[in-house]
């Protein structure tokens, strides 16, 4: 008999998915939302065992066949399938929860409420996601001629429409008014399904496992569930009329927020709402002429070199991730901020017997290297580089370090202290470069004198506080 | 680990190469005698040159190779090519919009991603496109020069089937749909979905008496359409009369056709007559005429038509007698290791002199040559075999060789 993986999300779904297993008798009790476990083993069912992903890593897990089922929501599903339709992922059963609707959207302040409104548009349309994908489709069905897209990490809501004219968005019609938007558009509806690998169905008996699903979802029908607003105070969200020459500086959101603050308040600019415990992306400030949004580091790069901001404080890894995939990029480093100082790691597991990269280059293997990483540009060159001729890399989103040993043989890593690595039985066979905060902005001129006398001035004041820590 | 080709591309032997060329050279031919110049465009375009309405189809658009560049931070994505003509015409805006008439022709690759990787991603065309005329006689040209490439490359028993995109659009006009659904029922039926029609609107199996399954030759076919459309047949006089006029000049030219109106494979780019080439039920060929594309690339109002004959497909009907074997005699070059260079010299006088010559390199069979030369270092210097003959003759110097070759 055949052993069966399942792929499990953590994260909105977990709850449902994990009441759903419980209901079928799989007897995984690891699987909760504060177990932080990765692996887990049924104790009812012996041949099953299940790994907990990120959702978005999971139907790529599935299509490349590390794992033979998966259970995530079906814009992940739908977003791998627009750009690989002949992939080997298979759509096995709609799970009735985690319902949404994923929405073209964009901000009726600009005059664009529907889609007419955007085919009429001259110029390039810019339309922001975390679902490229999908975007990439939705722009060629509606036959938009000029169209940019700029894949993110998150935060898709706070670009439009300064930095955006479209945002592809996943949420509720009640949602959309809060951030300024409006739906254009309904692009795909969401919910949880079981998904399959086509070759795993067709060579493994999964009848015993996906018929204990269907049996719980007949004991316990699901019941369409209302996302809950948050109670947050609307004004807020909005976008405000943004003067001509102010400064757009870009704040990271994460982790990344209170010694960016603490930064920043130093250099004795003071900012209201941020960090945001009602997840606020517009945080306003005393200083004068300069608009802020808060968005995700990994996407700060991209926008600054699309001129949507002048400044921004990301990590050295992701303007490195960035100039690696387009090496002409205007965006630079302005400022080295010393902040959140990490290392940039080749890692293997333990048990993989290879000392540096070189022997990984050697070993005959039949198997192309899987190279697992957060930074694929990065990834990729450092596989170029070091001729390790066959490999693959598998994007991930987080929590790297349990890919290995099962799921990946390679892993670029960042990593503070090393421990979080020694704790997975995993070691580092490379150290690639070491990253922190940086003050990142673009080469180009800023044709605004105004602007620019504004920026050259917070540079300096940022620059003093810096210097003051040291 | 197993070295692979990669999924859905095809490698060329020499023998397969022997008919592309053979194929390249009698289109290539043809062209530069109808008047056409040669032009070779990127294999990289943007993107954005093929996604306008009045482009590419959604369908096909969905299979395109497109990526961001080293230089894409702007989301600007570039595309490998996928379709032949729309680069022809970036290049006329870009380059010759001051000419009146351009008439250009290419052999280019083109990139559609196909599911299966049965059927190969990368083909190859043979393409015309007669850039400033707007008459049927441009046409009729385009249809010429594609007949005559055929008959030349000596493939028989071909089928012209004719329809009409003008014509198409202005039927659809008349089904009382938004101009969305007219564009997406055109869509599919451009991309073979032939039944489109019946599943949209099931009652117009009476308001349009199957006009678009209907086959037949042009005559019968224009008394049809006039008193079908007797009412408004000023909408669809224009487009009736210029088929019209595209099929009589076919006929005097004594050329066989069919107008098939709803089997019309192609490009949404079409505004006006499209035929199609057909061997076996095969499609070897095609083109019709794209008046609208380049005002909407944004170049200046010039009528446009093209053709294009399909490398990929006509290489399977190549007959291998037809393949002309390389002119002149050949010759292998048996050298003793102390007189290779000498060898090597002999091989470029019998090249010049028109001979083909080689190097025997160990694995050469001296049956598949006409001659054989043994060099030597000591006399004779030269012993020459004529294969056919099985006879030896003895030379001392290159002068000799040459004469004995000659007879």
């Amino acid at each position: 008999m055949n052993n069966i993986k399942i792929a499990l999300p953590k994260g909105r779904l977990l709850a449902r998915t994990s009441a759903l297993l419980s209901q079928a008798g799989w007897g995984l009790d690891g699987y909760q939302e504060k177990a932080r476990l990765y692996r887990i083993q049924s104790e009812s069912l012996p041949r099953l065992s299940a790994r907990v992903f990120h959702e978005k890593d999971i139907p790529i897990q599935v299509a490349i066949g590390n794992y033979d089922l998966g259970i995530c929501g079906s814009d992940w599903i739908e977003e791998l399938l627009a750009k690989y339709p002949s992939s080997a992922l298979m759509k096995v059963k709609n799970l009735k929860y985690g319902d949404g609707t994923l929405y073209a959207a964009a901000s009726p302040s600009a005059g664009i409420d529907t889609v007419e409104a955007v085919r009429a548009r001259t110029g390039t349309i810019r339309i922001a996601s975390e679902y490229p994908n999908l975007a990439e489709s939705f722009a060629l069905e509606l036959r938009l001629r000029r169209f940019g897209i700029f894949p993110l990490w998150g935060g898709a809501e706070v670009y439009p429409p300064e930095s955006a004219e479209l945002a592809l968005v996943c949420g509720t019609a009640e949602e959309l008014p809060r951030y300024g938007l409006a739906p254009i558009s309904q692009v795909l509806s969401v919910s949880a399904f079981l998904i399959a690998n086509g070759n795993s169905w067709k060579a493994k008996d999964m009848a015993e496992v996906v018929s204990s699903i269907e049996e719980a979802l007949i004991a316990e029908p699901a019941k369409h569930e209302k996302t809950k607003a948050s109670p947050v105070p609307e004004s807020r969200y909005l976008p405000k009329e943004e003067p001509k020459d102010a400064v757009r500086l870009a704040l990271p959101d994460g982790h990344q927020q209170p010694p960016t603050q603490q930064l920043l308040g130093k250099a004795g600019i003071r900012l209201d709402d941020y960090p945001s415990p009602v997840g606020n992306r517009r945080p306003t400030t005393d200083l004068d002429g300069v608009t802020i949004k808060v968005i995700r580091p990994q996407d700060m790069p991209l926008q600054v070199a699309n001129g949507n901001f002048d400044l921004a404080i990301t990590g050295r890894d992701w303007l490195v991730e960035h100039l690696y995939q387009f090496p002409s990029s205007p965006v630079q480093e302005i400022l080295d901020l010393k902040l959140g100082r990490v290392k940039i790691v080749a890692v293997v597991s333990q048990e993989f017997s290879v000392a540096d990269v070189g022997e990984l280059k050697g070993s005959a293997r039949q198997e192309p290297l899987k190279v697992a990483s957060e930074y694929i540009n990065i990834a990729d060159k450092y596989a170029r580089d070091n001729h390790l001729s066959h490999y693959r890399v598998v994007p991930t989103w987080g929590a790297s370090e349990a890919f290995l040993p099962e799921d990946a043989d390679l892993l670029i890593e960042n990593t503070q202290t090393g421990r979080t690595i020694a704790r997975h039985n995993l070691k580092i066979i490379d150290t690639l470069f070491e990253s922190t905060a940086c003050l990142i902005g673009s080469t180009g001129q800023v044709s605004n004198p105004v602007r620019q006398k504004r920026m050259k001035a917070i540079i300096k004041t940022i620059s003093q506080a810096v210097e003051a820590i040291k | 680990m197993k070295i692979e080709r990669c999924k859905g591309t095809r490698d060329l032997s020499p023998e397969e190469m022997a008919a592309f060329r053979l194929i390249e050279g009698t289109f290539r031919d043809c062209c530069l005698k109808w008047g056409y110049g040669e032009v070779k465009t990127p294999t990289l375009e943007y993107l954005h040159l093929f996604t306008a309405t009045g482009t590419l189809t959604p369908s096909m658009l969905g299979r395109v190779y497109s990526f961001l560049d080293w230089d894409g931070w702007s989301g600007e994505r570039v595309v490998l090519r996928p379709d032949g003509t729309i680069p022809v015409a970036r290049l006329y805006i870009d380059s010759m919009e001051g000419k009146e008439l351009a008439k250009l022709f290419y052999i280019a690759n083109v990139f559609i991603f196909e599911a299966t990787g049965k059927k190969t991603r990368e083909r190859w065309q043979c393409g015309a496109e007669l850039i400033g005329a707007g008459s049927p006689a441009a046409d009729l040209e385009l249809v010429m020069l594609a007949l005559e490439v055929l008959k030349r490359l000596k493939i028989e028993g071909i089928e012209l089937k004719l329809s009409h995109a003008g014509l198409i659009r202005a039927l659809l006009a008349r089904l009382e749909l938004s101009p969305e659904e007219q564009a997406r029922i055109f869509d599919r039926i451009l991309d073979g979905d032939t039944k489109v029609l019946a599943k949209v609107k099931p009652e117009l199996g009476k308001a349009l008496p199957r006009l678009l399954e209907w086959k037949g030759k042009s005559a019968d076919f224009v008394k049809q359409l006039k008193a079908l459309f007797a009412t408004d047949l000023p909408r669809f006089q224009p487009y009736i009369d210029d088929f019209t006029k595209v099929a009589e000049l076919l006929e005097t030219m004594g050329s066989d056709y069919q107008i098939d109106l709803a089997s019309v494979r192609g490009f949404e780019y079409y505004t006006g007559i499209i035929f199609q080439i057909f061997k076996g039920g095969d499609k070897i060929g095609g083109g019709g005429r794209y008046d609208a594309l380049i005002p909407l690339m944004g170049g200046g109002n010039t009528p446009a038509s093209g053709v294009a004959l399909y490398l990929d497909r006509l290489m399977k009907l190549i007959k291998p007698k037809a393949l002309a074997k390389p002119a002149g005699q050949s010759v292998l070059i048996k050298a003793e290791p102390l007189v290779v260079k000498e060898g090597l010299g002999i091989i470029s006088r019998l090249h010049e002199a028109g001979y083909r010559a080689e190097l025997y390199l160990g694995a050469q069979e001296t049956t598949d040559f006409d001659w054989a030369i043994d060099i030597k270092s000591q006399a004779p210097r030269f012993i020459l075999t004529d294969q056919a003959k099985q006879q030896k003759i003895a030379a001392q110097t290159i002068d000799e060789v040459l004469k004995i070759l000659k007879g």
